[in-house]
């Protein structure tokens, strides 16, 4: 079992980069422990910028350090950087093209029993709305490492949004492709897809497994870019399997499971399901609680699946 | 420039803005007209900007954080030929770059501006990136009065004393008018040099419409190594046309016909007593 949180990862992954770039800047609100970035901070003091709990501040200075040719990465818990700090993300970062990295750390639900005010289940629907801001959602360790040494060269504004514990592996190892804004596919299927994202990932890898005990071809696509959303990968999907559900921790309103209907209504009409968070506050409890709770499950997606595959 | 040169220069760029504006018929006159003195003294003299390299590393950069007082600010890009200056008439028309806030598609604008409260974040970003690169730049970054009441403003004033960014300079155009009406009926400002300086600002307080007093005091910062300077320009809103004077109505009122050509009557008399006080100093 893994137990390496993937902002953990991040951190190792900037230290490494940052040896051979000295461009590259992290800045934390009071946050570098909950974003474990402490040894980034302790060895790369000069490429480090205490902000403060401010998290208007943290992005627009940013802004103005990547305005200055610096790559700075944000690391401030989800749910202050994507609805606090917005418009700063709307104006100093997408609107002005300034290369600057947002990274959410504690994102989902994944602060638990803290309830609403530290949930962010609606950073997804909240980004999307902003133009040329990219969102990325990592499934695992693996991802992590390739998706942070992609968002050192990635030219532009990038919200990113990680839990807070460690996650069960979807990929054996970082030997795979990934590129911002194309979907991977992790499981060929034929009667339906399942589309995740984030540490949904697993959840939809371990449904097509229960679902092939039943003789369900299922596909799997991890979605770990949200915007630009990968649409031919969902196009085909449609066409080729008849059937999506997609799986996300975040609100049913305006995260994966709506980019997706998006593509799907527009270009190649099928049944869908979208499983996530209700339209009420989420309830407490560690994530595989709350999970279990919304249904956000193999064996949920295994039923939802067999539901909608039903001839 | 010497002071009379600035001064007719400043003449020249409000007749410029209330042209614009009142072709456009819209803008935001007074607060324009309060900062062009301001603006004047940064870009004709104090500033190391070059209109054929706008993207120099060393360059010093102005922030407008008050963006909606853009009007004086695209003249005097236009009349330093950061563009040209014909562009100034698709001001605030369908398509133009020259839209109601500062925009960096255009030469010379370093970001995009507007919301209040944004400007002086940036602004430290970019002084923090020049302390730890050690490149010689200043960062220039103009606030309103009325905008001090965002928050994000301490935010940055505290993160400014606090990396000792003493090639910060931020500028607040005092002029006491918001468009509500005065700024401590909206929402009490004062004492507000204090609030700065508690804030671990070094805090100097002139008339910001007296050209030789912002050169002066621009020239001079950092006054107090180790600390950013925080200038408080003391206006007056509509400055240099009569009837827009301390008239809160002006904040975004267009000028009529008879009344741009009373607002560049005034100014045009005004540049010629400068050209004479000009010829006898000489003499």
């Amino acid at each position: 079992m893994n137990t390496i949180p993937n902002r953990q990862v991040i951190c190792e992954t900037l230290l490494e980069l940052a040896k051979d770039d000295r461009d590259i800047m992290v800045l934390a609100s009071d946050s570098r422990g909950s974003a474990a970035m402490a040894p980034f901070a302790n060895t790369y003091p000069e490429q480090f910028v205490e902000v403060g709990i401010a998290e208007q501040n943290i992005v627009g200075m940013s802004a103005g350090l990547a305005h200055s040719g610096k790559k700075p990465f944000v690391t401030s818990p989800a749910c202050f950087l994507s609805m606090r700090s917005i418009e700063q993300v709307k104006v100093d970062v997408a609107y002005s093209h300034t290369n600057v990295k947002l990274i959410g750390i504690s994102g989902g639900v994944s602060y638990g029993a803290l309830g609403m005010s530290h949930h962010s289940v609606q950073d997804i629907a909240v980004a999307r709305a902003i133009p040329g801001l990219a969102i990325v959602l990592p499934a695992d360790r693996h991802e992590t490492k390739k998706m942070t040494e992609a968002l050192v060269n990635y030219e532009g504004g990038v919200y990113v949004r990680i839990g807070r514990n460690a996650v069960e592996d979807v990929y054996d190892s970082a030997d795979y492709h990934f590129e911002i804004g194309k979907a991977v596919t992790l499981k060929q299927g034929s009667d339906l897809t399942i589309i995740a994202t984030g540490e949904t990932v697993r959840v939809a890898l371990d449904a097509a497994e229960l679902l092939a005990g039943e003789g369900v071809s299922c596909r799997v696509l991890n979605m770990h870019t949200i915007k630009p959303l990968d649409e031919a990968a969902i196009i085909a999907a449609a066409r080729e399997t008849g059937r999506i559900i997609t799986v996300e921790e975040h609100s049913i309103y305006g995260g994966l499971g709506a980019a997706v209907a998006e593509v799907v209504t527009q270009n190649a009409p099928v049944p869908m399901k979208i499983i996530g968070i209700p339209d009420e506050p989420a309830i407490a409890g560690k994530t595989s609680e709350v999970f279990s709770h919304y249904g956000i499950t193999g064996d949920n997606l295994k039923a939802v699946a067999l539901e909608l595959t039903k001839k | 420039m010497d002071i009379t040169e600035l001064k007719i220069k400043a003449a020249q760029i409000r007749m410029d803005l209330m042209t614009i504006i009142h072709r456009a018929k819209t803008g935001h006159t007074g607060g324009s007209l309060s900062n062009t003195d301001i603006l004047t003294a940064l870009y004709y003299e104090i500033m190391k900007v070059d209109p054929a390299q706008p993207k120099l590393a060393d360059r010093d950069r102005f922030v407008a954080s008050k963006g909606h007082s853009v009007e004086s600010l695209w003249c005097i890009l236009a009349d330093k030929g950061f563009f040209p200056k014909e562009e100034l008439e698709t001001y605030s028309q369908f398509g133009t770059r020259l839209i109601g806030h500062p925009n960096n598609k255009v030469p010379g604008i370093e970001m995009n501006t507007g919301a209040l409260g944004h400007g002086l974040p940036i602004s430290v970003g970019m002084a923090l990136a020049a302390k730890r690169d050690g490149r010689p730049y200043r960062v220039f970054c103009l606030m309103g009065d009325g905008e001090q009441a965002e928050g994000s403003n301490w935010e940055a004033a505290m993160a400014g004393a606090h990396y000792k960014l003493d090639n910060l300079t931020g500028i607040i155009d005092r002029n006491r008018l918001q468009i509500s009406g005065s700024t401590e009926e909206v929402m009490g400002l004062e004492p507000l040099e204090d609030k700065w300086a508690a804030f671990g600002w070094n805090v100097v307080s002139i008339d910001g419409n007296d050209m030789e007093a912002l050169v002066n005091v621009f020239r001079e910062a950092p006054a107090a190594p180790g600390k950013p300077t925080l200038v408080m320009a003391n206006t007056v809103k509509g400055k240099g046309v009569s009837f827009a004077e301390n008239v809160p109505a002006w904040h975004h009122h267009v000028p009529s016909d008879e009344q741009l050509a009373l607002a560049h009557s005034e100014l045009t008399a005004y540049i010629g007593q400068l050209q004479q006080e000009g010829m006898v100093a000489e003499q």
